[in-house]
C-alpha cells in the first residue's frame, strides 16, 4: 500500500523533463502534439486499429466525449485542483455556452467564432453571480450552490420557450471555414484539431497562471485559507477568479460542442455529467494538468470502447470517487511533491 | 403568474406548507447534526432519505404483504402496519447513515485529510447509492399502497385537515421535542455538544470522538428515516432520484435556520416549506426547485449565518 502511495510517476517525469535543455524540450513537445493530432487516423493504421470504437466512429468519440471531457476537466481542475473548491454543477457553464451558441446562431445568425466570446462571457457572469454569495461564506457552501445551479439551468432550459423546452434547439450551423479547415460532418478530425488547439491553449494558460501571482495565491488558499488571508492574499477575489476562469473554459467547450452536434436539448446537461467530469479530475490527480488530461481520456474513452461498461458507468464513477479518495487521494499522476499539503493529524 | 391563489387558498396552502416543511426539517436534521460535529456537508444524506422511502415500500409490500392494489386498512392492523413501516425505515436509514460514515468519512478523518477529500468521497457514496437504485428499479417510479385511508377531519377556512397531513405535522413536532430534550439533557447529548464546540477539548475530557460521530450519524439517520416514512405516506410514490431535490431543499432549510443549530432546522424547514408552497402555487410547480435555489442564494448573500445563527460561531473552516 505505501509503495503504491509513494510511487510518483509525475515526479519521475518532472525529473527527466528538468534534465533536458530547451531544443530537446521543444522537439519533444512538437512530436507529442503531432502524434496526438494524428490520433483520428489511428484506427485505419494496422497496429493501432484496436483503438477503434464499436458504435460511434472513433473520430467522433475523440471530439465528444474524449476531447470535450479533457477540456472541461482542465477547466474544472482550476477550481477543484488548484484552489481546492468543490464545483458540482460544472455542466451548467457548458450548458450556458451551448445555449448561447444555439440561440445566437439560429435566431440572430451569428457564427461560432462570434458566439464564442459571448458564450464565455455569459458563463463568466453567471460564475460571478453564483460564486460571490457562496465564496464569501465558506468553501463547502459552493458545492451545494453549484449542485443546485447545475439542475436549475436544466430546469430553466426545459421550461422557457426561447430554449425550445424539452425539444431543445435544432439546426445549429457548423463553424465557418477558418485557415482553410472546413467544419462539417465529413471532417470530424477538423473538430478534433479545433478542440486540441483549445486544450493546448488552456494548458498554456494554466501553466502561466501557476507560476504567477494567481497560481501562488490559489495554492496558498488551497493549503490554508486563513493563513493565506493573513499573508495578505485577497482570498475572495482569487477564489472568484479561479471559479470564473473555470466557468469560461466550460462555456467555450459548450459553444464548440453545440456547433459540432447541431442539436442540443436539456437532456444533455444532466447532473451526471458534472459528476463524470469531477471523477475525471479526481481519478487523474487533482491539480496536475497531465494527470487530469490522462484521467479524462481514460474515463471518457473506456465506456465507448467497452460498451457493457456504458450502462453502469455512473456506478463505476461513484466508486472511482470513493476508492480514489480513500486509497490514493492524489490520483493516478499526483501533483508535485512540494505542492502537497503536509498531512496533519488533527485527531 | 396567478396571485389570486394566495387569498383564495391561503389556509390550504399554509397547511400543505406545514406538512412539507416539517418533512424538510426532519431531513435537514441529518445535515445539521453532522455539520455540528464534523463541519462537513453530509452529501449522502439525500440518498439515505431515498433508500428510506424504498425501505417503507419494501416493508409494506414484501414484509407485511400488502400489494400496491391493497385496500386501506383500519383499526389495530393499520396502526401496526404504519408503526412497523416507520420503525423499519428509521432502522434502515440509521444503519445506512452509520455505514456511510464508516465508508466515506472515517478513514479520511483518521488521515486528517482536507475537507475537499471528504466532500468528494461523500458525493461518491451518494452517486453510488442513487445509481444502484436506478439499476434495481430500472428508473421507474414506484407507487406505494394506500394503506391509510385519506379521510378528513373536516374543513376549516378552506383548509382540508386530512389524516396524512395532520400526521405529517404532528409527528415531526414530537420527534423534535424528544431530540431537543435528548441533546440538551442527556449525557450523550452533552457529549455531542462538547464535540461540536471543540473536538480536541472533548477528546481531552475523555469523550470517544468516533462513537459520538457515529451516534450523530445514527440520529440523523433516524430522523431522515421518519421523514422518508411521512413522505411515502403523504405522496404515495417514490423514484430513485427523489433524494436530489429533497437534499437541496433540506440543506437550504438547514442553512436558513442556521446550520448546526437543531431548533434552527425546525424553523428553517417550516419557513422553506411555506415559501415553496406559495411560490409553486403562484408560479407553477415546475419552478419549485428554482424557488428553493433562489432562496438559498439570497440567504447566503444577506444572512449567511441563517435566521437563528449557527450553533457555533465559527463561520470559516
Amino acid at each position: 500500500m505505501s509503495a503504491l502511495r509513494n510511487f510518483n510517476l509525475r515526479d519521475k517525469g518532472a525529473e527527466i523533463w528538468a534534465g533536458w535543455n530547451r531544443p530537446v524540450r521543444t522537439v519533444f513537445v512538437i512530436t507529442f502534439v503531432l502524434l496526438v493530432g494524428l490520433l483520428p487516423f489511428a484506427p485505419s493504421w494496422g497496429p493501432t486499429s484496436f483503438l477503434n470504437t464499436p458504435i460511434t466512429s472513433f473520430e467522433n468519440v475523440l471530439v465528444y466525449p474524449v476531447g470535450m471531457f479533457v477540456l472541461m476537466a482542465l477547466g474544472l481542475n482550476i477550481v477543484v485542483g488548484k484552489s481546492g473548491l468543490l464545483d458540482l454543477g460544472y455542466i451548467a457553464f457548458f450548458a450556458i455556452g451551448a445555449y448561447s451558441q444555439a440561440i445566437l446562431s439560429t435566431l440572430y445568425g451569428w457564427n461560432t467564432w462570434q458566439a464564442l466570446p459571448v458564450g464565455m462571457g455569459l458563463a463568466m457572469i453567471s460564475g460571478v453571480i453564483l460564486g460571490l454569495p457562496a465564496l464569501r461564506v465558506r468553501g463547502d457552501y459552493l458545492a451545494i450552490i453549484t449542485l443546485g445551479f447545475g439542475e436549475i439551468i436544466r430546469i430553466v432550459a426545459l421550461n422557457l420557450s426561447v430554449t425550445g423546452g424539452p425539444n431543445g434547439i435544432a439546426g445549429i450551423p457548423n463553424p465557418p471555414t477558418i485557415f482553410g479547415f472546413e467544419f462539417n460532418l465529413m471532417f470530424p478530425e477538423h473538430f478534433f484539431w479545433l478542440v486540441l488547439a483549445m486544450i493546448l491553449l488552456t494548458i498554456w494558460m494554466i501553466r502561466r497562471f501557476t507560476v504567477r501571482r494567481p497560481g501562488r495565491a490559489w495554492e496558498a488558499i488551497r493549503q490554508d485559507e486563513d493563513v493565506a488571508a493573513l499573508m495578505g492574499v485577497n482570498t475572495l477575489i482569487y477564489k472568484l477568479w479561479s471559479f470564473v476562469i473555470g466557468a469560461a473554459i466550460g462555456g467555450a467547450a459548450g459553444v464548440v460542442y453545440a456547433s459540432k452536434v447541431m442539436v442540443i436539448s436539456p437532456d444533455m446537461f444532466k447532473f451526471e455529467v458534472s459528476i463524470l467530469i469531477l471523477a475525471c479530475v479526481v481519478f487523474g490527480g487533482m491539480g496536475n494538468i497531465w494527470g487530469v488530461a490522462l484521467g479524462a481520456s481514460i474515463l471518457a474513452y473506456l465506456p465507448e470502447r467497452i460498451r457493457f461498461i456504458a450502462d453502469e458507468r455512473q456506478i463505476i464513477f461513484g466508486l472511482v470517487l470513493i476508492i480514489m479518495m480513500n486509497l490514493r487521494p492524489d490520483g493516478l499522476l499526483p501533483r508535485k511533491k512540494r505542492e502537497k499539503i503536509e498531512e496533519k493529524r488533527t485527531m | 403568474m396567478n396571485f389570486s391563489v394566495i387569498t383564495t387558498q391561503f389556509w390550504s396552502l399554509v397547511l400543505q406548507g406545514l406538512a412539507l416543511g416539517l418533512i424538510y426539517s426532519l431531513v435537514a436534521l441529518g445535515y445539521t447534526m453532522v455539520y455540528g460535529v464534523l463541519r462537513l456537508i453530509n452529501f449522502a444524506n439525500s440518498e439515505v432519505f431515498m433508500l428510506g422511502t424504498f425501505a417503507v415500500l419494501w416493508v409494506e409490500i414484501e414484509v407485511l404483504g400488502h400489494p400496491v392494489t391493497a385496500k386501506p386498512l383500519a383499526g389495530f392492523e393499520l396502526v401496526y402496519t404504519l408503526v412497523i413501516a416507520l420503525v423499519g425505515s428509521m432502522i434502515a436509514c440509521a444503519v445506512l447513515a452509520v455505514l456511510v460514515e464508516l465508508v466515506a468519512y472515517r478513514r479520511l478523518r483518521a488521515r486528517g485529510a482536507a475537507p475537499l477529500s471528504s466532500l468528494i468521497s461523500a458525493i461518491g457514496v451518494s452517486i453510488f447509492l442513487m445509481e444502484t437504485m436506478r439499476m434495481f428499479t430500472e428508473s421507474r417510479p414506484q407507487t406505494a399502497p394506500r394503506l391509510l385511508d385519506k379521510w378528513s377531519f373536516g374543513e376549516i377556512a378552506g383548509a382540508n385537515f386530512r389524516i396524512d397531513t395532520v400526521l405529517a405535522i404532528i409527528s415531526p413536532i414530537v420527534i423534535f421535542v424528544i431530540l431537543d430534550q435528548f441533546v440538551n439533557r442527556s449525557r450523550l447529548g452533552k457529549a455531542i455538544r462538547a464535540v461540536s464546540l471543540s473536538e480536541e477539548n472533548a477528546k481531552l475530557m475523555g469523550i470517544n470522538i468516533n462513537r459520538v460521530i457515529s451516534l450523530t450519524f445514527l440520529i440523523g439517520g433516524l430522523t431522515t428515516g421518519a421523514a422518508a416514512f411521512l413522505y411515502t405516506t403523504v405522496y404515495e410514490n417514490t423514484v430513485f432520484n427523489v433524494g436530489f431535490n429533497m437534499g437541496i431543499a433540506a440543506f437550504t432549510a438547514a442553512v436558513l435556520g442556521g446550520i448546526g443549530n437543531i431548533r434552527g432546522a425546525f424553523y428553517g424547514g417550516l419557513a422553506l416549506g411555506m415559501m415553496e408552497q406559495f411560490a409553486s402555487a403562484v408560479l407553477g410547480s415546475q419552478w419549485k426547485a428554482v424557488t428553493v435555489f433562489v432562496i438559498l442564494v439570497l440567504i447566503l448573500l444577506f444572512k449567511p449565518n441563517g435566521l437563528f445563527g449557527e450553533a457555533v460561531q465559527k463561520t470559516r473552516t
